[in-house]
């Protein structure tokens, strides 16, 4: 495969559509194949042969706004239509050429206005099971460039310079990441992707890997060559049989086209991807217990160092980024890393993507340049909180990650930010609550996660959450004493400070956040035993009379 | 020494090929072991004990090795599904949402625990860590079908329906 040959394949592709009139671009995301997509692009095909149009009538990923799905796009116009069903198929169809359908119609600007797509360019625009629809976008190019005109340094260069941040969480330098593995001694190097989504709550990754694989493959490889690795591994969750398919299906396309196997465009670049299902463990997460299940044991985390860069995948050097990181790596290097680094805030660059769900209006993927302020996201991407209910906090990071209360709208969205206000960026889970949520119960949710996904390695981790769990029951029910909050603040240090891995050293944060920003829920659950959200049930408490109690209206 | 061969399958059932597979498709290497016993669950249903045994003594992994991996991951079930299974999600925004009014609801009325089956082995209820439909929360996955924004009304119409099948 040569470049000149990738354009050929775009140029066919260009020209079959345009033997088309109209496009019919149908979401058959998780979300709105949850809604009966499959049936309204079963009905839209149908309608459109008894119509006699030229009409193509595709499947795409994740388009985005969920909430209001089944959503059908209608090129060349661009008309989005939400909620529709297989019974408007015939409407849809009948308007083509004409006016589009006003009930089906939807006033979704606002929602994408204020945003930048970059990961999630090709959502919505392709069928994720054709490679040529993903070539015909400008797929490949990126890594047929870098293998015929940059060296592996260059390569490095280009991602130091474009200052992209692991998407994972973490916010580690992706170039000085790769430098480290390709600097590393060893002639058996790995590439691995860290597709294991273990936040509950967020599912950005899903979406791109069912969405867009080929530009995760894509990513992998550019980074196989950057570092010298000829093998790659994708760990997905096994939760995601729907990914799973996607890139199995799209791992074949691109052996058949010659972008994975050997000589690669007639280099001598060589390399192959294998998929690995993780099987239900959050722990995974982290980097060295994602390797060990790699390796077929128990995903039990090490300490670090060694790293995975000096020794990774069977002690050799590995490389491991998220899907998401992946899936930025071939736009920079098409686009330059000056590009991505006009993008976003002082200190991190480019776009995130977030999966936006909770107490919120318009639930959904949406991406972000980084730096946007949380209000744009909330009140003007997000809708707004809806039912009347106030805005309470927004959760970030999932179980490592904390709560920013409503009153903190004006901070900016980026690592430095959200680590300062006692939460992380994380994965990119945010989830909005409002008055009905209680955050002492909130805080038990998330310890109680961690609590069950602690692998038992080391003692803060598996003995401190169970306690931490018990002392936030106890608040919850209305038994603690002021001693007990004292103990579990201290408790939530030595976790915090003598956990092995990432999972135990944040499992307090969620405590620790709500403690900083909502101190006075935990104490009336403590002092007058009462919840002010009312979801705590008290009923065991001997709960103390007082006149404060509210009368629901 | 002789070569290693693996041992025979348990019994003339076909599925036994199919787990066999997958480790000759990875040469029998001991990495191999949790690709394996994902083709015995989605073979069988479960992991039994002569499944991890077999799979342990073809891969040559310690049997407690095999056991503690089985037993780590919540994605294998030692115990057979029921019939039907519903399993509802308990993801961060399903619990806002107010799963765990899902969760004892269909407790209460299948007179069970998350995690286990009736009597009549007829319907299991499961609890899952987030399934990545979190847009359309709380979520019900009833027999692998996704449903979104369920009510209890729903949920307990569904498992009505599955009971007097």
């Amino acid at each position: 495969m040569t470049i000149e040959e990738l354009e050929q394949i775009a140029k066919s592709v260009h020209q079959e559509n345009a033997k088309y009139d109209y496009e019919v671009y149908v979401c058959m995301d998780l979300a709105c194949a949850s809604q009966g997509a499959s049936a309204l692009r079963d009905a839209l095909v149908k309608a459109a042969e008894a119509s006699g149009k030229k009409v193509l009538i595709r499947k795409t990923g994740c388009m985005g706004p969920c909430s209001s799905g089944p959503l059908v796009r209608v090129d060349p116009d661009e008309t989005l239509y939400a909620r529709a069903k297989d019974k408007d198929a015939q409407a849809i169809v009948s308007s083509l050429g004409g006016t589009p359908v006003p009930k089906l119609q939807c006033d979704l600007n606002e929602h994408f206005d204020k945003q930048v797509r970059v990961v999630l360019e090709n959502a919505g625009h392709i069928d994720p099971e054709k490679i040529d629809d993903y070539i015909s976008r400008d797929g490949y190019k990126a890594l047929l460039t870098a293998l015929s005109e940059m060296t592996p340094n260059g390569v490095i260069h280009r991602i130091t310079e474009s200052g992209l941040r692991g998407r994972g969480g973490g916010g580690y330098p992706t170039g000085l990441k790769w430098a480290t593995v390709s600097k590393a001694s060893g002639e058996v190097k790995y590439v691995v992707c860290n597709g294991d989504e273990g936040d509950p709550g967020a599912f950005m990754d899903r979406s791109v890997m069912e969405g867009d694989p080929h530009r995760v493959i894509e990513g992998m490889a550019i980074a196989a060559y950057a570092v010298g690795a000829s093998k790659g591994f994708i760990y997905v969750r096994a939760e995601y049989p729907v990914a799973v398919a996607r890139l199995t299906t799209a791992l074949r396309e691109a052996r058949r086209r010659g972008l994975l196997g050997n000589n690669i465009c007639n280099t001598t670049f060589n390399f192959d991807i294998e998929i690995r299902l993780g099987a239900g463990a959050f722990v995974c997460g982290e980097e060295t217990a994602l390797i060990a299940s790699i390796e077929g044991r128990r995903g039990m985390p090490k300490p670090r160092p060694p790293y995975p860069a000096v020794s990774g995948l069977w002690g050799k050097p590995t490389l491991i980024n998220n899907v998401e990181t992946y899936a930025n790596v071939a736009p920079i290097v098409r686009n330059g890393g000056k590009w991505f680094f006009n993008m976003g805030s002082e200190r991190s660059k480019g776009t995130k993507v977030f999966a936006l769900t909770g107490r919120i209006a318009n639930t959904g993927l949406i991406e972000v340049p980084l730096g946007i302020k949380l209000w744009e996201i909330i009140d003007v991407i997000g809708g707004g909180v809806p039912g009347g209910h106030k805005l309470k906090a927004i959760q970030t990071g999932g179980p490592s990650g904390g709560c920013i209360p409503a009153d903190m709208l004006t901070l900016g969205v980026s690592y430095d930010a959200l680590m300062a206000a006692g939460s992380i960026m994380g994965s990119g889970g945010m989830i909005v609550m409002d008055d009905t949520s209680c955050m002492v119960n909130v805080a038990r949710f998330f310890v109680e996660f961690c609590m069950t996904e602690s692998c038992g390695k080391c003692i803060p981790c598996r003995a401190g959450t169970a306690q931490m769990y018990t002392l936030l029951t106890r608040i919850c029910e209305g038994t603690a004493s002021m001693n007990d909050l004292e103990l579990l603040v201290d408790l939530c240090g030595t976790v915090r400070e003598t956990s092995l891995c990432g999972l135990g050293q944040t499992a307090p944060n969620p405590v620790l956040s709500t403690l900083k920003y909502f101190k006075n829920e935990y104490i009336e659950h403590i002092v007058h035993k009462r919840c002010p959200a009312g979801v705590c049930n008290m009923a065991g408490a001997g709960a103390v009379e007082t006149t404060s109690v509210e009368v629901p209206a | 020494m002789s070569a290693f061969t693996p041992p025979p399958l348990p019994s003339d059932d076909k599925r036994w090929k199919i787990v066999n597979g997958t480790m000759r498709k990875n040469g029998f290497a001991r990495h191999a072991l949790i690709e394996t016993l994902h083709t015995v669950q989605s073979s069988f249903g479960y992991l039994d004990d002569d499944a991890i045994r077999f799979v342990a003594l073809s891969l040559r992994v310690p049997l407690s090795q095999a056991y503690g991996v089985a037993t780590f991951y919540h994605y294998f079930s030692l115990k057979p599904p029921g019939e039907h299974t519903m399993t509802l999600c308990t993801g961060t925004a399903c619990y806002i949402k107010g799963t765990d009014k899902l969760v004892s609801s269909a407790e209460q009325r299948l007179g069970l625990k998350a995690g286990q089956t009736t009597k009549d082995g007829k319907i299991s209820l499961m609890t899952a860590r987030c399934v990545g439909a979190c847009s359309r929360a709380p979520v019900v996955i009833c027999d692998g079908e996704v449903a979104g924004e369920v009510t209890n009304e729903q949920m307990i119409a569904q498992l009505e329906r599955w009971a007097v099948e």
